[in-house]
């Protein structure tokens, strides 16, 4: 049994990665606007703005 | 053009500008829209958001380039108002975010929790061995309680709130439930029990966290819509300085600037005339759908519009005391009234929470008096609180809520608050205005003249803003004489045609005096030199389904009251029109707001729709209340509801959607009530583990989501 002393914490570590990457896109702003999101990335490129 | 008032100035000469854009329909559209502006010289980004709908600019250069990408817009077929978040919505999109963090911490927890639940409940100590079961609570701790402390705020936030006023709410035995749960399981872990609860502590903040979002955002869609629309009445005005002309913010406006007013524009704050002679209509305040006459002198009241030549007026009260400072005051007081309106979710709560306290009060004593260990009775006494606690009620209500606002919105019906259904759905009275809500508010013509007539009168008329005109050359659609015209204020429109004077104007300026009125209709004559006047008459035309909707309204058993400030023969006709059987005429907004007053006195629940600054106070005085998005937007602003479209229908289904959505929360906590029947004995008799109650919360929630969704199929 002692191996779940270390697969319960990789787990949670992983969860955890997955937690920082969620709070991180909540943070910049992309859950701002789903519905533009989902159809972004059928809009080609070139004619985007340049910064 | 006013847009660069709206500037605001970023590091580096930077220049921002939201902008509200109108005619967005399709994904293509974020493209035309963002490479049409990007191309354009100094501009750095330009990014559409396609869910609100609005377009946040920065570039570098003059804040009056604002104006350049406007008409930008408009050549490419899109409508831009300059935008100005209101405070409300920044606080909604902050809200929004901080939900958001606490769903997807609690969904972490939730997930991370049941992993190691599982394995709790499929085995027992003889198989897994004590030291991993104490590993597996102590790791399931080490995830509740920083969930519980950070998830948890948005229903401690409410439930303190509500203590702290004396009041009690859903919230507080959810936050009882969640800390006792939590709270318990810590001890029990430290005794080294069996069971702890942590999975249904975090699972019950997860699924009621689920519930508030999809209320949160249905509500905020609506706002959103509703201030959008009220955004564009955001108007700026022309002022005279010193010689010279300049654009302000009307929320700028001082006493005794002179403000220059082109005809049809809305007279931004009260004031009187210093040149000039003109119509105003005065239908937005007083409902009166007359137009009337002013010169040198006459006063002018904020938000009536000036119709027929432009005019200079100085400003007699600051535009933040101007519009009509008594109306405000009665908003107030009204407004006060009403927030001792209990949701029905706190109706229940108050029921609810002393028999769930006192059944588990009682379970605890219970246990102590057949002589169980205190540990033992307090434990099952908190399985208790938490098979009770309200997972399937405070879903239910935001489920069929979301569902109804949702459905309304892409009907154009926008719910602002979120009991408005709810009070919607009890009201037995409706009492209508009539300029604008009950009519279109824009007069249209009456029968057709002869051709050669108008034509002429048409190629008069396209020379004026006068709404009489509009609406004769909306009519007309054929050639149109090359006419010089010359506009006589107040009375009418002149010119010379085939070497005959011809005048479009007023009875008294170019009309038959002796000829019969018609009391309802409005009339335009024209004057051919040398020939007889002819008459144009126009009604304001009903709504063209008001008819069958007030008839079907009657038939749910609702009074309707026509309360109008127009004449008295013309409100009479109106109602024989529409067979109301109880109307009143020209009532001022103090008679109005004390008429309502009286009917809620008498006990009656009112729904109020209006449209102007004379129905403002009852709209926010009545039980709740609606306004068509063509209204002013004080009304707009008051009103619960705001509805689009030149139809009356949409009053007739949002009372059906509001009765129906009730039906279904009424049945969600029979449903949560017979859960509770068939839980509560069992937890009280101790057979409750985490497992039975991980489950029957689980299963009690996604019956009444079923239920909810019933309301898809009705509307």
């Amino acid at each position: 049994m002692s191996v779940l002393l270390y697969m319960i914490p990789l787990a949670l570590l992983m969860g955890l990665i997955w937690l920082g990457v969620f709070i991180w896109s909540l943070k910049s702003g992309q859950y701002d606007d789903l519905e533009g999101a989902a159809n972004r990335i059928l809009i080609d490129d070139e004619n985007q703005p340049k910064n | 053009m006013t847009a660069s008032l709206f500037v605001t100035n970023g590091p580096d000469d930077q220049r921002r500008l939201t902008l509200s854009v109108e005619g967005v329909h399709c994904p293509a559209c974020i493209q035309k829209i963002e490479s049409g502006l990007a191309g354009l010289p100094g501009v750095t980004e330009a990014r559409l958001n396609y869910t609100t709908k609005r377009l946040a600019l920065i570039w570098k250069g003059e804040a009056s380039t604002a104006d350049v990408f406007i008409q930008k817009l408009e050549s490419m077929g899109y409508k831009a108002r300059p935008f100005e978040p209101t405070h409300a919505e920044a606080t909604d999109s902050e809200q929004a975010k901080f939900l958001r963090l606490c769903l997807g911490i609690s969904g972490f927890a939730s997930g991370n929790i049941m992993l190691l639940s599982f394995a709790l409940w499929l085995t027992d100590t003889q198989q897994m061995g004590l030291i991993t079961r104490e590993f597996f609570h102590l790791i399931s701790a080490l995830i509740a309680v920083p969930t519980v402390a950070f998830a948890g705020r948005p229903f401690f936030r409410s439930a303190f709130a509500a203590l702290s006023k004396g009041r009690t709410n859903m919230d507080v035995p959810i936050s009882l439930g969640i800390l006792l749960a939590t709270g318990m399981s810590l001890f029990e872990m430290f005794r080294g029990a069996e069971h702890v609860f942590f999975d249904s502590a975090v699972m019950l903040i997860f699924f009621l966290l689920i519930g508030r979002y999809l209320d949160f955002l249905a509500l905020a869609n609506a706002r959103r819509a509703a201030s959008d629309l009220i955004s564009m009445m955001a108007g700026s005005a022309t002022i005279l300085e010193d010689g010279k002309t300049r654009s302000i913010l009307i929320r700028d406006l001082r006493e005794g600037m002179t403000v220059l007013l082109g005809t049809g524009e809305r007279i931004p704050a009260d004031a009187y005339v210093i040149e000039g002679v003109s119509d105003i209509d005065t239908s937005p305040v007083t409902g009166e759908s007359m137009p009337c006459k002013v010169s040198e002198g006459g006063a002018l009241y904020s938000g009536t519009i000036n119709m027929s030549a432009p005019l200079k007026i100085k400003v007699a009260r600051a535009a933040e005391d101007s519009l009509l400072a008594d109306v405000i005051r009665m908003m107030e007081k009204a407004t006060q009234g009403q927030a001792s309106y209990v949701r029905i979710a706190d109706r229940a709560a108050r029921l609810y929470t002393p028999v769930v306290h006192v059944l588990a009060a009682a379970t605890f004593l219970g246990w102590i008096l057949v002589g169980m260990p205190w540990q033992g009775a307090l434990m099952i006494a908190v399985t208790v609180l938490i098979i009770t606690c309200p997972c399937a009620l405070g879903l239910a209500l935001p489920v069929v809520q979301m569902l109804a606002v949702g459905r309304l919105m892409k009907r154009g019906v926008m719910i602002k608050s979120g009991d408005a259904l709810e009070r919607l759905a009890r009201i037995d009275t409706v009492m209508l205005d009539k300029t604008g809500t009950l009519t279109l508010g824009q007069p249209s013509l009456v029968g057709m003249p002869e051709s050669t007539k108008i034509k002429i009168a048409a190629s008069l008329a396209i020379h004026s803003k006068h709404p009489l005109s509009v609406a004769l050359t909306r009519v007309y659609t054929g050639d149109l004489h090359d006419l010089r015209v010359t506009e006589v204020p107040g009375c009418g429109l002149e010119a010379m045609f085939n070497g005959k004077r011809v005048r479009l104007g007023s009875r008294d300026w170019c009309g038959d005096r002796h000829a019969s009125h018609n009391v309802s209709a409005l009339e335009l004559w024209l004057n051919i030199e040398g020939d007889e006047p002819a008459r144009f008459s126009f009604t304001d035309p009903l709504r063209t389904d008001a008819k069958n909707v007030i008839a079907v309204l009657r038939a749910r058993g609702l009074k309707i009251l026509l309360a109008s400030g127009d004449r008295k023969e013309a409100v009479k006709a109106t109602a024989e029109a529409l067979s109301i059987p109880e109307w009143q005429a020209g009532l001022k907004p103090a008679d109005k707001f004390s008429l309502m007053q009286e009917l809620r006195a008498k006990g009656h629940r009112v729904l109020m729709v209006g449209d102007g600054l004379n129905d403002a106070p009852v709209l926010a005085g009545a039980n709740v209340s609606a306004s068509p998005s063509s209204g002013l937007d004080i009304a707009r602003n008051t009103a619960d509801i705001v509805y689009t479209g030149a139809l009356f229908e949409p009053i007739l289904r949002t009372y059906d959607i509001a009765v129906y959505s009730q039906r279904l929360v009424v049945q969600n906590f029979v449903l949560a009530i017979l859960y509770n029947v068939f839980a509560v004995p069992l937890a009280m008799a101790g057979y409750v583990t985490p497992l039975v109650a991980a489950i029957a919360m689980s299963s009690s929630s996604i019956i009444v989501i079923a239920n909810a969704f019933r309301l898809r199929a009705k509307i």
